[in-house]
């Protein structure tokens, strides 16, 4: 039996440290995972509670990303709690078993801590990584800070293996911005956490050797598309599941998370459209341009995928111009928040303005000073009534301007 | 437990946990292997199979040939899959949480045995990063490898097992190659180098061998790693009832050598002793160049300007067998 962790009412935790205790308290069978920066201290932090007994389960520190993700698809067919951890080029190793994962149903949970993706090799935060992998069949949910992560993180636990989802589930944060940075964070007491989980529901459990089962089967034209299709049916109903559990989190601790995150949109007429670390700062710039009369808002993303249109649809609402900022670099098109942005909001009817900035990419530093420029664009766009900046722009990057469009 | 076969008939009685009408090829090697390891126990056993023949002929939705628990993941994943379900085993035995029916048995002394399945291709190439991972971490389970020397799925591209001299689509012989150029890896030494309690080269042709050293596999704690020969009647291009022949051909010109490797561990998990046995040898060691002239793969070597390559072949496995014979008479 794992000792319990006495833990502060208030903790001051980065957001790796949170990560690993949500992964702690969740009383995990087997965590298998490769180190990598900026996630690495995730499964230090997890090593360290399993060598001080907080943990019951096992760690298995294997050879590869590749590995880490193999080993918590046959743990979780085997029908025991998995989860990892991973960031960046390790992700990208992981990319084949990702798919593999969510295409068998299996509710794996895996913090990533965005990083971006080389060349040119680099440590630090961007969300290459959390693109590369959205198509992937696995529920996507987005923090900003340490305690986001944590609660994100015990949360993904009991929307995966919600018996109506059955699907993997990752939790994102951003590369040192959010992993390495010291905050407070109010954890749940251990007994609390393990209660609100719940205990693993094994589903077809290889270990249940008086039931035969046969897991990851081949199937051709006959039933492929049939197999998939169903997979995005329940992908796209998690989102009841999702909102259920965000309730049920709500009435615990007073945190509230919906699918859509907005701030100061009632009357915005200009908005900024981010992800991550980003919308604390959009949040400073917004309250500086509305001390200058600009009706600035911020609009984000808490679940990336299953993608909530019609909230994106409502929470836009009637806004003149926004800002879709994409920290990936595009590979030729624009970003994607851009492209399902604007897909959102054609369908609603509405057309505002919609520019699309490209930032932050390999850690370059996001200012407030930039964000209210993105405002005053915005401002100059929704006053015209059409883009009088070009449509895709580079915010930040040194030398010549770089615009399309 | 132990299960004792002792004749071929009662063997072939044994409760079958793995259909045979599957969509193999007629001749196929593997399927005989698969048999004599599943029947080698009575104990519950988990499957884990890389992607190869084995895996698209026995579980093609919505039929399956597996009376087990079986998984299949991805081509290079087959140990690491094996190697966590035993861990997640041992974790759950730890924690009084297996299913009940399982916890039944291991009360009986029959714990499950967990084998992963690959071809040579998913062994020696891809899946040799997961494989070598698995096995130094000390994971309890059996790795076979069903070892046809090539990439017989794909279309018969060549692989790091396949043998001097054979002709494969990615390696053909033509005008002016005499097909593959590179001698076959050792797998078996490699393995047993990794520290395993328990290696061993097999044949299905010599069935009661196989049997026995499958056994003792599933007898030891720790990763065990059995190289089987699967004689291939797509990609070797011999008729379909010469499969048992062809692994004959193999053993008694000492070709495909059956041995075992022991390594002996202290209580402090340090190897005190490594001790090889050669398990089978041939009253009358026949020339290598009747294996081959068996096999239309390596037709091409008959030619005048390739025999060289037959001589190459039996001084490659006059070495090999003198090497082995070294090891087992100094008891290292």
């Amino acid at each position: 039996m794992a000792k319990k962790y006495e833990l502060n009412e208030v903790e001051v935790w980065d957001g790796n440290m949170a990560a690993a205790h949500a992964l702690r308290q969740a009383d995990i069978d087997i965590v298998a995972a490769y180190p990598i920066t900026p996630s690495t201290p995730i499964v230090q932090n997890y090593s360290k509670f399993l060598a001080d007994g907080y943990v019951d389960g096992e760690f298995i520190m294997v050879e590869s990303e590749h590995s880490a993700m193999s080993g918590c698809v046959a743990a979780s067919a085997a029908g025991v709690r998995a989860a990892t951890a991973t960031s960046s080029q390790g992700f990208a190793l992981m990319v084949e078993v990702l798919y593999q994962a969510s295409g068998m149903r299996l509710p794996i949970v895996m913090t990533v801590v965005n990083r971006a993706l080389a060349a040119p090799l680099n440590v630090n935060g961007d969300h290459s990584d959390m693109y590369l992998g959205r198509d992937a069949g696995w529920i996507n949910l987005c923090s900003y800070n340490p305690q986001e992560a944590y609660d994100l993180t015990l949360m993904a636990f009991k929307i995966g293996e919600d018996l109506n989802v059955r699907l993997p589930v990752m939790v994102h944060q951003d590369g040192f911005i959010c992993s390495h940075t010291a905050q407070n964070v109010r954890p749940l007491q251990d007994e609390e956490a393990k209660e609100f989980i719940g205990e693993f529901k094994a589903v077809n459990s290889m270990l249940d050797v008086a039931n035969p089962v046969t897991h990851g089967v081949q199937t051709e034209e006959d039933w492929h598309f049939e197999h998939k299709a169903r997979q995005h049916n329940d992908l796209m109903n998690s989102i009841k599941t999702i909102n259920e559990v965000f309730a049920q989190f709500k009435d615990r601790t007073g945190r509230e998370y919906t699918p859509v995150y907005t701030y100061k949109m009632d009357d915005a007429d200009v908005a900024i459209f981010a992800l991550g670390t980003t919308v604390e700062s959009a949040r400073i710039a917004a309250d500086q341009m509305r001390e200058k009369g600009i009706k600035a808002g911020v609009v984000s993303l808490r679940v990336l995928r299953p993608f909530p249109f019609k909230e994106v649809q409502e929470a836009l609402g009637n806004v003149k111009a926004v800002a879709t900022l994409d920290r990936s670099a595009p590979g030729g098109t624009f970003g994607m928040l851009f492209n399902e942005i604007s897909a959102a909001l054609l369908a609603g009817g509405k057309k505002p303005v919609v520019l699309n900035y490209i930032y932050g990419l390999g850690g370059r530093d996001t200012t407030i000073e930039m964000l209210k420029e993105v405002y005053e664009d915005l401002d100059k766009c929704a006053k015209a009534g059409e883009p009088v900046v070009p449509l895709q722009q580079f915010l930040g990057l040194r030398g010549p301007k770089l615009s399309f469009y | 437990m132990v299960k004792k076969i002792k004749n071929l008939k009662e063997f072939s009685l044994s409760n079958d946990r793995f259909e045979g009408a599957n969509l193999m090829c007629p001749g196929c090697a593997h399927n005989i292997i698969v048999r004599e390891v599943l029947n080698a126990t009575d104990d519950p056993i988990i499957v884990a199979t890389a992607t190869g023949c084995l895996e698209v002929c026995t579980a093609v939705y919505p039929k399956t040939s597996w009376d087990v628990s079986w998984l299949h993941i991805g081509f290079e994943n087959a140990a690491v899959a094996a190697a966590t379900i035993s861990a997640a085993y041992e974790v759950m035995k730890k924690k009084g949480k297996l299913p009940p029916a399982t916890q039944k048995m291991v009360d009986e002394g029959r714990e499950p045995k967990i084998v992963a399945f690959g071809g040579d291709g998913g062994t020696y190439d891809i899946g040799f990063q997961s494989l070598s991972g698995a096995f130094e971490r000390g994971h309890n389970f059996m790795y076979v490898c069903l070892d046809n020397e090539v990439y017989a799925n794909t279309g018969g591209q060549r692989s790091s097992s396949t043998p001097i001299g054979a002709s494969t689509s990615t390696s053909p012989a033509g005008s002016v190659s005499y097909g593959e150029k590179m001698m076959k890896k050792s797998m078996v030494e490699i393995m047993s180098d990794h520290g395993a309690p328990y290696v061993a080269q097999v044949s299905p042709s010599k069935w009661k061998d196989l049997v026995k050293k499958v056994q003792k596999g599933f007898e030891v704690y720790g990763p065990v790693y059995i190289n089987a020969q699967s004689a291939c009647t797509t990609e070797w291009k011999h008729a379909p009832e010469d499969t048992i022949e062809v692994s004959d051909l193999g053993v008694e010109s000492c070709v495909w050598p059956l041995y075992e490797i022991i390594n002996e561990r202290d209580e402090h998990g340090i190897i005190y002793s490594t001790k090889l046995n050669i398990t089978y040898r041939p009253k009358k060691k026949i020339p290598v160049e009747e294996y081959l002239a068996a096999q239309p793969r390596f037709r091409h070597l008959f030619k005048p300007e390739n025999r060289h390559i037959i001589d190459l072949w039996q001084k490659a496995v006059d070495a090999r067998w003198e090497y082995l014979q070294k090891r087992e008479e100094a008891g290292v």
